[in-house]
Parts: structure tokens; sequence; C-alpha cells
């Protein structure tokens, strides 16, 4: 019954095929899964917008949407019904074909990453042998997108954002690689659900997740660094920081082709969000053995979800950061401390079993991010805030 | 030849001409980026699953973002007033088109002595690692140490000048 | 022209566009739309490369794919570098055209 359950998708998935004859029945399990993976995000989205506005609410002694619905529920479908009946104004000296061009580019690019996440057991679009590559190559349109929507609008604004979303997105993209790298070493597969079988395995009802390691450790909040910065949120949203920017590469976009840029930066933190589950998380897998009877996807949405919220939780705690500090941890801090962090994971690999791989590994990188950090606080001066020109 | 090959070869060509013949700058670089898009699509098309992602990460996520990047830095979205084509335009046409004479003239002389086999290659990511690390060892330190170089040589060079007296 | 090969088909279209990159590094006056003939160029040899690979004799020893992603390496750094010597130009001279960069004293 559980094992049904677990792969309740599939079996339906199989049902539905079975009733055409054969020759059409790979295709249409692929659209099947397209058509799955095209309606369930945009769900989760609508109700992470909710659950946004109600966090932040709850976070800054708010109540939050409460008019549409029970408990504001239905706030995403007033929303949509908004922004569908909106006028389009597209600006009259934008580049038109770009500007059109730029959110259907973010949104159908972001779509593909989804095609090799693992979702549940079993349950991968495609199981390309090369999966975290593809995902990444996707990740990297996302960028042209961006300066695409942000040079096209014409508007001083919208450039400087982009160009700041831009940059920014490069720099941490190097950062979230080089951190995935890690895990690619350990497990010897750039395949999805191969990453996620290795992690699979219990011993003494604990899993053999891979943030459960001194590497894994730092490559996953090096990871979450790198994603949050991906994704343009705060505190690295300075592409869209509304007391500078307006609204950053979107400001010139209104009514639907809005609701397309807004589904596309949802749909990458779910991406990425998922990402970071499979490397690091475990994926689908149980969180202790005696658990294993939970059906697999419910794993894995649950610790999306946890992912999410902690997005959340960060963008209701965190002041905004500047645009050189941004560059300067990316590049000055973060950047050494993933190579550093490559160099002891490749120790760990060849120091084998037992308790000394531990320590060492956890001596090294505990010293190098003391003394690092000792070394970038010590060029900055802490204390009371002396302004410049203002006083 | 399937209909998809003609479908991405008459993609990937319009966008290297559009990229040639756009006057706007900005507009050239995002056809080029049409041009390295369908050139990936080939690369999968030919089973090279790997160097197609690896075109698109480098060349879509990297290349076209460098290039973007020049044109604004150097004002380069303003179209020039003396035109966008060169005085010796003719000469150039004339000999990018004989290349292009000569090369297609030897592909279709000598192609058919070339022994073709048409089984799909069974190389896997694993494959082309341990041939990275074992076969192309060297060549992949002189990559690494010709990147290095790249990037110090990139920064040194983009970087501010310090102001001199004139 | 039904007698061409698959082999073929993709050295006509990497021929084609390595013509085409050639034409834009020659017309062009701009010295980034030259960088940018440049790498067409350097893609269609590489789609040149990875053709071979597919239909030549010895796929398993990977060859031609090897060359093409070091070619793809090196074109990244020669991209940077080539972009950072315009940007260089460009804060010096105050063009990016090369008609108009012909002084070589400074």
């Amino acid at each position: 019954m559980a094992a049904n359950l677990d792969q309740i998708f599939i079996l339906l998935r199989d049902w539905l095929v079975g009733f055409l004859p054969a020759a059409l029945r790979p295709a249409t399990g692929v659209v099947l899964g397209v058509i799955a993976i095209v309606c369930v995000f945009p769900g989760l989205f609508a109700l992470t917008t909710v659950f946004e506005r109600k966090g932040l609410g709850r976070i800054q002694n708010r109540i939050g949407p409460n008019r549409v619905g029970p408990f504001g529920l239905f706030q995403p479908v007033a929303d949509g019904i908004k922004s569908l009946t909106k006028e389009d104004v597209v600006p009259l000296s934008a580049n038109a074909a770009v500007h059109f061009l730029a959110p259907l580019v973010l949104v159908v690019a972001v779509f593909m990453e989804f095609a090799v996440l693992p979702i549940g057991r079993n349950m991968v679009l495609v199981d390309m042998d090369a999966g975290l590559l593809f995902f990444f190559a996707m990740g990297a349109a996302t960028e042209l997108s961006v300066f695409m929507a942000g040079w096209s609008s014409r508007n001083k604004y919208s450039l400087l954002g982009a160009m700041r979303a831009v940059a920014q997105m490069i720099s941490y993209e190097v950062v979230l690689l080089l951190s995935s790298v890690a895990v690619v070493m350990i497990s010897g597969s750039l395949s999805l659900p191969k990453i996620v079988a290795a992690q699979d395995q219990f011993t003494n009802g604990f899993p053999h997740w891979y943030i459960f390691t001194p590497w894994g450790l730092a490559g996953f909040l090096i990871y979450a660094i790198a994603a949050t910065a991906e994704t343009n949120r705060s505190p690295f949203d300075l592409p869209e920081g509304e007391s500078e920017l307006v609204a950053g590469y979107h400001t010139e976009y209104s009514g639907f082709k809005f609701a397309l840029f807004f589904l596309g930066e949802y749909l990458a933190m779910f991406s990425i969000s998922g990402l970071g589950t499979t490397l690091f998380l475990g994926g689908w897998s149980a969180p202790f053995s005696f658990l294993t009877w939970v059906p697999s996807w419910i794993w894995f949405f649950g610790k999306v979800m946890l992912s999410i919220f902690v997005f959340i939780w960060l963008r209701g705690t965190l002041p905004r950061l500047r645009q050189d500090q941004l560059m300067n941890f990316a590049w000055k801090f973060v950047l050494p401390f993933t190579l550093l962090n490559l160099m002891v994971t490749a120790l760990w690999r060849f120091m084998g079993e037992g308790w000394q791989r531990w320590v060492v590994c956890t001596v090294i990188l505990v010293a190098a991010y003391v003394v690092m950090g000792r070394l970038e606080m010590r060029r900055e001066h802490f204390g009371p805030r002396s302004y410049r020109y203002a006083e | 030849m399937s209909p998809i090959f003609y479908l991405l070869a008459a993609l990937t060509l319009a966008g290297g001409l559009a990229t040639v013949l756009l006057k706007h700058l900005v507009h050239a670089a995002l056809a080029v980026t049409i041009a390295f898009a369908g050139l990936a699509l080939l690369f999968l098309q030919l089973d090279a699953q790997f160097a197609g992602f690896a075109q698109i990460l480098v060349y879509i996520g990297a290349v076209a973002i460098l290039i973007v990047f020049a044109i604004l830095l150097t004002h380069g979205a303003d179209l020039p007033k003396e035109g966008v084509f060169s005085k010796t335009w003719l000469v150039g046409l004339i000999i990018a088109a004989g290349v292009f004479a000569v090369l297609g003239w030897a592909v279709l002389a000598s192609v058919s002595a070339v022994p073709q086999q048409n089984t799909m290659p069974a190389v896997t990511v694993h494959d082309i690692g341990n041939a990275l690390v074992g076969r192309y060892v060297l060549p992949l330190e002189i990559v690494a140490l010709l990147l290095t170089a790249a990037t110090i040589g990139a920064v040194i060079v983009a970087m501010h000048e310090k102001e001199r007296p004139r | 022209m039904t007698a061409v090969t698959p082999l073929a088909g993709y050295l006509l279209v990497a021929a084609l566009l390595f013509a085409i990159g050639l034409a834009g590094a020659l017309v062009r006056r701009n010295a980034i739309m030259v960088l940018i003939g440049i790498e067409l160029m350097l893609n269609a040899a590489n789609l040149n490369l990875i053709a071979f690979w597919r239909f030549g004799p010895h796929p398993e020893a990977l060859t031609g794919m090897m060359f093409a992603i070091f070619s793809i390496a090196v074109a990244a750094a020669e991209a940077a570098v080539g972009l950072g010597l315009v940007i260089a130009i460009y804060r010096h001279t105050n063009a990016a055209e090369l008609d108009k960069i012909d002084r070589m004293k400074g």
C-alpha cells in the first residue's frame, strides 16, 4: 500500500497511457509529465504568494491578506484576475520585440529546469546523464532575459536594475556551480536521480545526507547564500530595490507580462530550492529510516517548502546589502571559501572511512572561516555610522 | 537528413546572418545568442550532450553577457553617424564568399571518401570525466593555466588607469 | 542535393556559418562586432569537430569532443581578454570603431 502511494503518480500516468496504442505511449507519458509540472508548480506559486504575505505580515506584526476567501487563501485568484485584465503598457520608445520576448524567455528557461529535478522516487521527467549541467545551462539563460527586459525598456532605472542583476547573478553563479561540484566529486555523477540514490541510505536510522558532513554543511550554507542572490531575494534584492530603482528591470512591465516575471521569479526559487534539496538534503529520501513509508514526493515538497519558508524568513529579517558589499562578499569571501571547500571535499574522499577525516575536515573549515572572517573584518570599521554628506 | 536538422541549421544560420546585418549592436548581440543556441541544439542532435550544455553555459551564460556589457560600456548602443559597415565592405564580402566556395567545394568533393558510421556513440559523462583527467590531463592543465592568465590579463587590461597629468 | 550525407550536411552548415562569421569580422566597423564574428567562426569550427567525432571511425576515443570542449574554454578566455582590450581602447581613444584607431602613438 505504501509503495503504491509512493508511486501513485507513476501508476496514474501508466494507467492513462495504457488507453493509447503502443506507438504513442512514450511520447504521451512525457507530455503528461510536462503537463503535471506546468500545473503543479504555478499552483504552488499561487499558494506561496499567500504564504509569503501572511508570513511577512506575521513577522511585521500585521495580519496580512484576509479578505478574499477563508484566511485570504483566494487572494492569488484575485491577483491573477487583476493582472490579466490590466492594460498592457509598452513604453513608446521601448524596443517592442525584445520587450515582449524577455518574460517569455525567462519563464520558458525556468520551466525547463524542472525537467531534470527528481520530485520523487522514479519521478523525474528526463533522467539525463548530464542533468546538473543542464540545470545550470538553463539557469544561465535567465540572465540574458533579465538583461533583455532591462535594456529594451529604455528606462534608466530598468537598465541600472538589469546591470546590477546580471552582475550579481554572474558572480554568484560561479559560487553556486562550485558548491555543487563538491557533491559531484563525492557522488561521482552529474545525474540528479543518482545523486539522490547515493544519499538514500541509513546507518543507525540516520540518513546519509550530504549536509551531515563538514564539507556538505559548508557547501550547503554557501549554496543557500548563492541561491538567495541568484534569485534576487532579500537581502540580495538590490536589482529591484524599491527605494532606489523603482522596481528594477521590470519597472516598465505591467499586466500579464509583469505576472510572467513574478511567476518566473518564484519558479526560479522553487527550482533552486529543489536543486539544493536534491544535492544536500537527500532529495526525496526520508529523514529517518522509520519514516520511509511516507511517500517520497511528500518529503521532496516538504523540504522545498521549508526552504521557501527560510527565504521568506530572511526577507522579513535582514536589511538589504549595498552593491559593493555584495560584490566584495562574493569574490573575496565566498569564492575562496568555496574553492577551499572543494579541496576539503577531495581530502574527505581520499582519507577513507573513520573519525579522523571528520576532525581534520572540520578543523580546516572552521579555521579558514575564522581566519578569513578576521581578515575581512579588519578593514571594516564598525561603530556609530558616520554620514559624509548629510551632516 | 531529418527535418529537425534543417530547422536547426536554418535557425543557426538565420541567427548568424542577423548578427552580421543588424545595425544595432545590442540586437546583433541578441541575434548571436540565437546562433549560439542553435549550435548547442545541433550538438545535442549529434549526441554530444556534454558539449551542447557546455556551449549553452559558456556562450549564452557568459560570452553573450560579456558582449552586452562591453557594448554598454563603450556606448555601442548609439548608432555611429558614419554607418556600421566599413568602407571596404565589398572586399570583405568577396573574401567571405570565396572562402565559403572553397570550403563547400572541399566538403562536397571529399566527403564521399571519408568512411562514415551511423551508430550512436555510447559516451557517458563518466567517460568524458575519465578522459579529461586521464588521456587529456595535460591539455586540461594548460587550459587551466590559460584561463587563469586570461582572467588576470583581462582584469589588468580593463582596470582603471591612474589619472596621468597631461 | 539528395546525395548529401549527414556528415556533409553538418560540414556545409559549419562552412556557411564560418563564412558568415568571416564576413561579419571583415565588414563591420565596430571592434565588438569583429569579436562576435570571430566567435561565430570558432563555433563553426566546433561544429566541424563534433560532426567528425560523431560520424568518424572512433567516437569512443572522444578526440573531437574533447577538442570542442577545450575550444569552448579557450574561446571564453579569448572573449574576456578581447572585450577587456576593447574597453581599454575605448577609454583611451573614446572610439570602438576600428578605422578610427589608426595611430600607433598613445
